[in-house]
């Protein structure tokens, strides 16, 4: 199973296994990730999953959609690298995958 | 009353109420017995999937659970599932369970959630004759989502139109009964119910406002016709039955706790009862930026209040109160709402309905109230914001889509 390290604001860093097709948000939920509250569970309806990127698998992540492009634009501190975890799918190609909480995700 | 040194803690429900309160009360340091009874046996899992993606088989019920088995397990939260609670006796701080165990508490969440209104017609009990709550309604459900067959929906609300998008697009035939003279009467304004009913029948759905539903007819027990009061009778392989919930609020009532339309309770979920919260569908509470009471159904209230009561019992600061906010998602259209409509007296359309991009915004005395914004992110975001503020707009800036909400928001919080 790919690998996924979730690392907080301060810089803890926490190491999973993902279940590929699943989200890289639903994979945190299920290991009590601090920082990712996703309260839709994974609709793309309220932007508290949002997590940056490490650069060297930005482009492994896909395509923003609108609607996440247009989400994100409303959240705090967004950078380059944002995304929205919900919106990642979990696949081979991810094993290893880093992403950095924000400090908050309101 | 001060709870900090609780050290049994018992949850009755295993919905996101329950789930939230479990996990916040864990993630806030608590080490006492955490005890959660769940009338289901399935672990503690997500509702809005159901009428949705789950609802089309898209992935395994695993998928649905908050947290898999192994986390309650190393959190050392006990689940009782397949069990109703049967009485709570608040002199002995104690709950009695179907089977005859009993659970002692220092703190008790009501996480009861809410139950499918009955249909009261004849036939109600066929075969065929469906809710949609439930894990078991819709393993009953999936098997009759074939190309084809003939679904009847009865209520045009969110879980009716959302099932019907779901059938649709799988095939079925589908007829959706609404008895008020619009879709989503209930819950929106004229103009999301046109756009809503004119975007299903385009999708082939049969959408028949103003009617009267007078009994299901039947064959061997099985469900094979619905019968209209002018004697109409529409075929049906099976029906779905989404007229709406209510709060699971008896076990609280038998207790003597305070009732006032679902269980009362205060800004930090606490009942009137020092010692028994409540959280979810089940409960009423402050609504706020209101100024009122209200029983929210929604996944935002559930989590909410779940954390309210978590924090309350740790002896925690409250957490933020958010404006109510809701989403609906039917065929490539996502609906995001937020705040609550009740008592609006004016209405705002930003951009254009038949793009399948638009927001309704509702305003009392001009102030923002509430907006359904379809496939339109930056207005619901925006306007939770607004809302929460309460700022006053200016006429014809809502409407003018040539400044993006972003600016709106922020020269309304600046104003």
């Amino acid at each position: 199973m790919p690998k996924i390290t979730y690392i907080d604001h301060d810089g803890n860093e926490r190491t999973v296994e993902a279940k590929i097709g699943e989200s890289v948000m639903e994979t945190a939920v299920k290991n009590s990730i601090p920082g990712i509250d996703a309260d839709c569970g994974g609709a793309c309806a309220c932007a508290t999953c949002h997590v940056y990127v490490d650069e060297a698998f930005l482009a492994k992540t896909g395509e923003q959609q609108e609607m996440e492009k247009s989400m994100l634009d409303f959240a705090e501190n967004v950078q380059a690298n944002s995304r929205l975890s919900c919106q990642i799918t979990v696949t081979a190609d991810l094993d290893g995958l880093r992403v950095t909480t924000p400090e908050s995700q309101h | 009353m001060d709870l900090s040194g609780a050290s049994r803690i018992v949850l009755i429900g295993g919905g996101q109420a329950a789930a939230q309160a479990v996990q916040s009360l864990r993630m806030g340091g608590y080490e006492g017995t955490l005890t959660l009874v769940g009338d289901e046996p399935a672990l503690p899992y997500q509702r809005p999937p159901l009428s949705k993606a789950y609802m089309k088989g898209e992935f395994a019920e695993e998928r649905l659970y908050f947290k898999p088995a192994a986390w309650y397990e190393d959190n050392k939260v006990e689940l009782i599932l397949s069990t109703r609670a049967t009485g709570i006796d608040r002199t002995a701080q104690r709950v009695d369970l179907a089977h005859g165990a009993t659970l002692d508490y220092d703190a008790l969440v009501l996480c009861t959630g809410s139950r499918p209104r009955a249909l009261p017609v004849k036939g109600g009990d066929l075969d065929g004759v469906h809710d949609l709550r439930t894990l078991a309604d819709v393993e009953r459900i999936r098997p009759k989502m074939i190309t084809g067959r003939k679904l009847v929906i009865v209520g045009a609300g969110y879980i009716g139109l959302e099932a019907a998008a779901v059938a649709r697009q799988m095939g079925l035939d589908v007829t959706v009964l609404e008895m008020a003279d619009r879709v989503l009467a209930r819950v929106t304004s004229p103009i999301m119910s046109a756009f809503y009913e004119k975007e299903h029948r385009a999708q082939g759905v049969t959408i028949l406002t103003g009617a009267r539903l007078d009994h299901f007819e039947g064959k061997d027990g099985q469900v094979t016709h619905a019968v209209m009061a002018d004697g109409t009778r529409l075929p049906a392989d099976f029906i779905l039955v989404g007229i709406g919930i209510l709060p699971n609020a008896e076990l609280a009532a038998d207790a003597g706790l305070t009732i006032d339309n679902g269980i009362a309770t205060d800004r930090d979920a606490r009942t009137s009862d020092p010692r028994i919260f409540a959280a979810g569908d089940c409960a009423s509470r402050p609504l706020v930026h209101y100024g009122r009471n209200g029983r929210l159904e929604s996944v935002h209230n559930a989590i909410e209040q779940g954390k309210l009561a978590a924090a309350a019992i740790l002896g925690k600061p409250r957490p933020p109160e958010d404006c109510p906010w809701f989403w609906s998602d039917q065929y490539d259209l996502k609906l995001q709402i937020a705040g609550l409509n009740q008592g609006y007296d004016q209405t705002v359309v930003r951009g254009d309905p038949d793009e399948r991009k638009f927001a309704v915004f509702y305003l009392r005395n001009g102030t923002l109230i509430a907006v359904d914004a379809v496939n339109s992110p930056p207005e619901f975001l925006a306007s939770k914001k607004l809302i929460m503020t309460g700022a006053k707009l200016a006429s014809g800036v809502l409407e003018d889509t040539s400044t993006p909400m972003k600016d709106i928001a922020a020269a309304a919080a600046t104003a």
